[in-house]
């Protein structure tokens, strides 16, 4: 197996104790803590394993793979070293199983060095803090939310929403402004269901981005355990395509709910104490060595930005898994179930959703010198007008102000024009931008006071046309 | 130091269980196996002890050795602590870049002050002198704006036998001491202090001062006290961490420590890149100069997490001692309690609620409490301070869990966060009807030197912003044209309180800092145009028409205004249009006979 170094150890056949995916095996020797194990079933399948906890002779090892099966007749062999995969520049354009192992018809990889998959932490003083503008031709994220190199925005779902196409059109348009650099999509999923991979495979495909691309497997069928090594040998390849060859990787991580479940089901194994929810204390920290392997390293060329999608268990925000996922990445989008029923395409809701790196990304030199104030002004004019649509619900909008019925109106059209378009369509910023102004050209000067004077008189289109 | 030496037998996660360390006591550093991971005795049964290991322990195996060091986690104090950026542990992360390059490396041992680096140290003390624990023997210009006071070490006192002026290294000696019982001890610019144990000091002085920190909600409504405590609780996304970098930038500490505990990589790389840019309003210095950074991000072993709190505040009390004032900044303390409960949980205590471990309000207390004014140690009584600001997280934003609650219990201030302001756009989002501060009554007499009628401004603004917020309730449900006049005033007014005064940009060059004076002048221009419009809302003006003045709504644009004339100008521009107004309404009042 290609996650193992060829090092043959002791085979044991003392497996005392198996309780769910983890195995308690005695009598053991010179046993490392979270080395790799080979496991094999009694009736030939073989699969893998990590030490989660070593006592003496005693150790217990926790099997990722199929947990039917297990038994005390399950032969064990320790490889004396940590998971590690090879690495080399032919793994993009490949596919591969949530284990390594190939889906493709093509062998198994062979690397210039292997890398281990577990710990990988950038020193905070080593990090380039991202500041690229990366043009997604989504308006609302965009105009909004922009996303910069090197940060990590989480899309927050629930079932049945669009998040797949949004994050098929993000991987198919982003670029950065004024560059042609290497480019690379690594695609992780995780309990996703056939037809949303199929829907992957075939957008990669009709543009080109296939060959660009490596994808790691977990689908809703898979060993749930598989879940949490896919992400960080997903993750391992990212930092290797953008640290040691310069590339610009976007990782897709789909679904985080999957990674969180198998995370928890684990805990549950081994009987420790919940946090909230059943999920482990530990979520936090373990969901942070995902998402910190996001970002850029000073004097590197290459970057890694990342979107993790996540379905909301119920379409619940404050839920351990988009919660502690809310506290760790650089913001979120947040798609509503709302604007989706009323047609909007990309249903990002552009109120609670926010991009925390979005203010050294854009601005003079980089996008316009009005972009953060005009970002600004859309959200606290549509958070007016939703509260008018709130209060014409209750009141009538005969009863409405002049002024609220004109923030309605503004909302409406918001939504209609500039959260909503195509999914093909490519919007440049500048074109997002215009929009945006011919927007808010319906509400009365006096009140974009989050827009600077200059900036009022430079881009109102009162002022232009004049 | 006595070494003792002791076998690997159990290995979970961050716990490692070692056999042999005979004489171990609890929170004595160790090395752990053959790659001498640093850890920390957290517990001892028999011949078993129980070790927290702070780096990853992968690759550890049974049968390994142990060794303790027989003493406590250590932090290193001494000139070159200013502008440097440490892990939870005191190693420079610069150095450790490097050394291992851009991926952190474990095992490395790295001493936290460069020991290549020559000072230059002036003495303040000469031979016969007599001193004693905390005096200030010599000072090392440390930074343009740091002098960095070298003290005799606690518990020492004797006669200074010999001291050196000139260029000395961390390690050098620059003074010898000779102790009541004749010992010669020599004196270093170096000094240690275990990290878990409060440094001394004479006495607590009462706190009656501000920490100014240029942001209006704060200083004006919810002030903090130099030497006080304050807490930051606020879901994510609600803008907690630009909120404690606003404060870590402008406070008008001496030192500044930020503690980024548990926290994201990209944000502490961000300050690192932005802070040595930044200029000090008052000095013009860079503030840089005045700052230390502990960056235990939230991807590094999570028991490291425990210690770069207790490192942040013990470096604190040490620039405290020197006669500071020092701000620390902890963002955040909910990945500290997290940690705790981390490590809580694989000794299999029993937990308390959540999982947290019963201690947890122990802790949190502890703490907060080596927050303070004081009268230092050594003969010239200095005075300074340490005053701790602590980001919480609440998981799901709910302020009732146990970090956010317990904590709540123990601060002197609580700037409580809200997501709805944060979708807003209201930055800070600071929610004046949820947070509280003990300290307005000690700091009324800094404020009143500035306006005399500084408190009843506060309090007025205050009512009037939580009258309004009861109408809004009600305007929610009837419409706010179905509101007397009277109350669409208090709405017209708080609304210019709210975005002119509580909402204040972080990236606008004049509003990112405003000063005590204008933040005073701000709130009575705005108090007055309230008292004005009451009495023009009296003789039947519509409220309409008072918004629709332009010289109001400038009101709202008035904090981008540097100078302070220029606000007195405004205030008269308002008061000319209203009087404009009321004539009109009283010619008009006349003309019906009333």
């Amino acid at each position: 197996m290609s996650l193992a170094r060829e090092k043959a150890g002791p085979i044991y056949r003392t497996v005392r104790e198996v309780r769910g995916p983890l195995l308690v095996v005695e009598g053991v020797k010179g046993v490392r803590y979270n080395e790799l194990v080979e496991v094999k079933l009694a009736d030939g399948t073989e699969i893998i394993g990590t030490v989660l906890d070593v006592y003496e002779d005693r150790a217990v090892v926790q099997v990722f793979g199929q947990t039917e099966g297990l038994s005390l007749d399950t032969a064990v062999r320790f490889t004396g070293d940590v998971m590690r995969i090879p690495l080399s520049e032919d793994l993009v354009g490949r596919i591969f199983s949530g284990s390594f192992r190939p889906l493709d018809g093509l062998p198994e990889p062979i690397g210039y060095e292997r890398r281990e998959i577990f710990v990988s932490v950038i020193n905070p003083a080593a990090r380039e803090p991202p500041s690229e503008f990366m043009q997604t031709g989504i308006s609302v994220i965009d105009g909004m939310n922009a996303l910069v190199r090197g940060q990590k925005l989480p899309i927050f779902s629930e079932a049945g929403l669009p998040h797949n196409v949004m994050a098929a059109q993000i991987a198919r348009q982003s670029t950065v402004l004024g560059s042609e650099e290497e480019f690379a999509v690594v695609f992780c999923a995780m309990g996703i269901k056939h037809e949303e991979y199929e829907y992957f495979r075939r957008e990669f495909e009709r543009t080109g981005a296939l060959d660009r691309a490596v994808m790691i497997l977990n689908l809703a069928d898979d060993p749930i355990i598989e879940r949490i090594i896919a992400p960080r040998i997903a993750l391992t390849i990212a930092e290797y395509l953008a640290f040691d060859l310069d590339m610009h990787v976007l990782a897709i991580l789909t679904d985080m709910t999957g990674y969180c479940e198998a995370l928890r089901s684990i805990s549950i194994a081994r009987e420790e104490v919940p946090a909230r929810k059943g999920y482990p204390g530990y979520m936090y920290s373990d969901l942070a060595s995902i998402y910190e392997r996001a970002g850029k390293i000073k004097g590197k060329k290459g970057s890694i930005t990342m979107m993790p999608i996540l379905t909301m268990p119920g379409g619940d925000i404050t839920h351990p898994i988009p919660d502690l996922t809310g506290y760790i990445t650089e913001g979120q989008l947040i798609l509503s179930r709302e604007l989706h029923g009323k047609g909007i395409y990309p249903p990002v809701n552009p109120l609670p959703s926010l991009s925390r790196l979005m203010k050294d990304g854009v601005g003079p030199g980089r996008t316009r010198e009005d972009h953060m104030e005009v970002a600004n002004q859309l959200y606290m004019a549509y958070a007016e007008g939703v509260r008018a649509r709130d209060l014409a619900r209750i009141i009538g909008e005969l009863s409405l102000s002049d002024r609220e019925r004109r923030y309605l109106r503004f909302a409406e059209e918001f939504e209609r024009r500039f959260i909503n378009q195509g999914i093909y369509e490519n919007r440049p910023i500048e074109r997002t931008l215009e929009i945006a102004w011919e927007l808010l050209a319906m509400l009365p000067e006096d009140e974009l006071v989050r827009i600077s004077e200059e900036n009022i008189r430079k881009y109102h289109p009162k002022y232009r046309s004049a | 130091m006595s070494q003792q030496v002791g076998v690997i037998k159990r290995i979970n996660g961050s716990l490692v269980v070692a056999e042999g360390l005979r004489g171990a006591r609890t929170g004595d550093a160790v090395y752990i196996g053959e790659l001498k991971l640093i850890g920390e005795v957290v517990r001892i049964s028999g011949d078993l002890v129980a070790l927290q290991c702070y780096e990853d322990t992968s690759g550890l195996r049974p049968g390994e050795p142990v060794i303790g060091t027989g003493a406590p986690l250590m932090a290193e104090l001494g000139p070159g602590l200013i502008g440097e950026i440490f892990d939870g542990l005191e190693r420079s992360e610069i150095e450790l870049w490097k050394l291992t390059g851009p991926f952190i490396r474990r095992g490395v041992r790295l001493a936290p002050l460069r020991r290549d680096r020559r000072w230059r140290f002036e003495p303040r003390a000469k031979p016969g002198d007599e001193v004693e624990e905390g005096d200030v023997i010599g000072v090392v210009q440390e930074s343009s704006v740091v002098e960095h006071r070298i003290l005799v070490p606690v518990g020492l006192q004797g006669v200074i036998e010999s001291i050196e002026e000139g260029s000395f290294t961390v390690d050098d000696t620059v003074a010898v001491l000779v102790t009541p019982d004749g010992g010669r001890v020599p004196l270093k610019l170096i000094q240690y202090w275990p990290v878990r144990v409060p440094r001394p000091y004479r006495e607590r002085v009462p706190i009656d001062r501000p920490l100014i920190t240029g942001q209006r909600v704060i200083d004006t409504f919810f002030p903090v006290a130099k030497g006080g405590t304050a807490a930051i609780p606020g879901g994510f996304g609600s803008g907690k961490t630009i909120t404690l970098q606003q404060i870590a930038k402008w406070s008008d500490a001496d030192i500044v420590i930020y503690v980024g505990c548990g926290e994201r990589g990209n944000e502490m790389a961000d300050i690192l890149t932005h802070f040595p840019e930044l200029e000090d309003p008052r000095t013009g210095k860079k503030l840089i100069e005045r700052a230390i950074f502990i960056a235990n991000v939230s991807n590094l072993p999570v028991a490291a997490r425990e210690a770069s709190v207790y490192m942040g505040v013990t470096i604190a009390e040490y620039f405290r001692d020197q006669g500071y004032d020092v701000a620390v900044i902890i963002d955040s303390t909910s990945r500290w309690a997290e940690a705790l409960r981390d490590i809580s949980g694989r000794l299999e205590e029993i937990p308390a609620e959540e999982g947290y471990p019963a201690y947890l309000g122990e802790r949190i207390a502890e703490l907060y409490e080596r927050a303070g004014r004081v009268v230092t140690l050594g003969r010239d009584k200095r005075i300074g301070s340490v005053t701790i600001m602590g980001a919480v997280s609440p998981p799901g934003g709910d302020f009732s869990e146990p970090v956010t609650s317990t904590t709540m219990r123990f601060v002197g201030a609580l700037w409580a966060l809200d997501t709805e302001l944060a979708y807003r756009r209201h930055f800070p989002a600071i929610n004046w009807l949820r947070s509280f501060t003990r300290y307005v009554e000690v700091l009324e007499e800094f404020w009143v030197k500035l306006d005399p009628q500084w408190k009843t401004y506060r309090e007025r603004a205050l009512a009037i912003l939580e009258e309004a917020s009861r109408l809004e309730e009600i305007a929610r449900v009837i419409g706010e044209k179905a509101l007397p006049n009277d109350q669409r005033l208090i709405l017209l007014t708080a609304e210019i309180i709210r975005e002119g005064f509580l909402v204040q940009n972080a990236y606008h060059k004049v509003d990112t800092y405003c000063p005590p004076e204008r933040q005073v002048k701000l709130l009575k221009v705005m108090i007055g145009f309230h008292d004005l419009a009451s009495e023009l809302v009296k003789l039947g003006v519509p409220v309409d028409r008072i918004r629709s003045l332009r010289s109001v709504m400038e009101l709202l644009r008035l904090k981008e205004k540097e100078g302070l004339e220029e606000m007195d100008a405004a205030y008269e521009r308002v008061r000319e249009d209203l009087e404009r107004l009321r004539m009109e309404y009283e010619a008009a009042g006349v003309m019906r006979g009333t």
